[in-house]
């Protein structure tokens, strides 16, 4: 049995047939092709799977692609705007954020989110905020330093 | 790759609407999902119809009672809500200390209070804290509603009383003047279950304990509480060597197993230790409140 589901990702509209049982991080990956985000842990714990579900960050490995109809998505495919990086993208580059880059997409979902919060973060928020994420290669230190590029570099 | 099994899925458009789909056998309530979705996908849970109640926003909130006696806290209230609550820290911390060590942040965005209570895992950290607090649970039924003290809600491990038909809809915690509250946790790391953890609430009056209430996590406590050391305390001084003296009573009458987060022994301890320490916060701030 399968159920019509509608949602807009980064401001495009999908409809599609799902299983009830669909996950929302196989929906993205697998249905619309929006392999950005990672399917990491499948327990969340990981939290390579963050993606916006409305306003708010989500492990996606942990909610039902069902859940989310009739609601907006936003993944890491849509943090660029009109050809242009987040800063929170461009902070990764800067301060060398990522080594493998496999809780990469998480950890700059969460960061995004956290900075519209607090676009002034002490270095205790930022790990607080990423505290339910697992980078093991370990990069934190960069990762931290990413945050905090991003923040003295709003626009 | 964990899947769950096939299972049908429906959105709840009311309360009522809720509870006649819940009236269905083999059927779950879904809100957060971050303790069910895990167990479907291990096949520990196999529901046959998804409910999801995500769109009541009547079961989303965090107020007083009209008489300023109860906290009131909807079961939809999202962990990160009760987290930030300045009203629910105005009268018990005990929950701000809680919500603080429950999972992740993103975790606590999504995880509700009445998901935890309702998940009933002997390790979650709310349903001390609420038993700690003497609250009691708003079961709303086909009929109406019944109210449940906490301390009452729990069958066992992952078993509670709400029925078929069935939805935890508020809990209610008495508000007390000269009221003071803390939880104390250990855990192996950031985010993880507690090894051990202890929840107090104690109500001063004239220099005395009026009355305690200590909810005790992961340890096997009856009901998430330790009845015979709050008997202990009520009446007596707050101070270091009550404290101390009670808290060996809860390490006492608590039943820890054994397992891969650490042997009985430890775990007594951590008992005894938090609960020292709990108590002496909640007193702290017992003399600090109105």
């Amino acid at each position: 049995m399968t159920i019509r589901i509608t949602v807009r990702v980064n401001g495009t509209e999908y409809a599609r047939d799902v299983e009830p049982r669909l996950l929302l991080i196989h929906f993205l990956r697998d249905e619309l092709g929006l392999t950005g985000s990672h399917w990491g842990c499948d327990t969340s714990n990981c939290g390579a799977c963050v993606v916006w579900l409305d306003a708010k960050p989500v492990k996606s490995c942990t909610l039902l692609a069902a859940m989310a109809d009739g609601h907006q998505l936003r993944t890491v495919e849509g943090l660029e705007r009109d050809g242009r990086l987040d800063p929170v993208q461009q902070g990764f580059i800067e301060c060398h954020g990522l080594q493998c880059g496999f809780c990469t997409p998480g950890m700059m979902m969460t960061a995004r989110w956290l900075l519209d919060h607090h676009p002034d973060p002490d270095e205790a928020q930022i790990r607080e905020a990423i505290s339910g994420q697992v980078c093991r290669c370990t990069g934190y230190e960069n990762i931290v330093r990413a945050i905090q590029w991003a923040a003295e570099h709003k626009t | 790759m964990q899947v769950p099994s096939h299972v049908e899925y429906e959105r709840a458009t009311s309360v009522e609407h809720a509870l006649s789909l819940l009236s269905r056998p083999e059927t779950r309530v879904v809100a957060g999902g971050h303790s069910l979705i895990p167990m479907m996908k291990l096949r520990l849970a196999q529901p046959e119809l998804l409910v999801d109640i995500n769109g009541l926003a009547e079961l989303a909130f965090i107020t007083l009672s009209s008489d300023g006696d109860e906290l009131r806290i909807g079961a939809l209230a999202r962990h990160a809500d009760l987290l930030d609550s300045d009203l629910a820290a105005r009268h018990f911390l005990i929950f701000r200390d809680a919500e603080r060590v429950v999972a992740d942040p993103i975790v606590r965005l999504w995880g509700t209070v009445g998901g935890s209570l309702c998940q009933a895992d002997p390790s979650e950290d709310l349903s001390a804290a609420f038993a700690a607090a003497r609250a009691t649970a708003v079961i709303r039924t086909p009929d109406g509603q019944r109210t449940v003290p906490v301390r009452e809600f729990h069958r066992g491990p992952y078993e509670t009383v709400v029925g078929r038909g069935e939805l935890l809809a508020e809990i209610r915690v008495p508000i007390n003047n000269g009221t003071g509250s803390a939880y104390e946790k250990v855990s192996r790391r950031v985010g993880d279950w507690s090894i051990a953890a202890v929840g107090a609430v104690l109500t001063l009056e004239h220099k005395e304990i009026k009355e305690a209430g200590l909810g005790l996590t992961a340890v096997g406590a009856e009901h998430f509480v330790a009845e015979q050391a709050e008997d202990y305390l009520r009446g007596r001084a707050p101070g270091e060597d009550t404290f101390k003296a009670a808290a060996s009573i809860a390490a006492q009458h608590c039943h820890p197993a054994a397992d891969q987060r650490g042997p009985e022994d430890y775990k007594r301890h951590l008992v005894a230790e938090l609960t020292t320490r709990a108590l002496r916060r909640a007193a702290e701030r017992a003399e600090n409140s109105p």
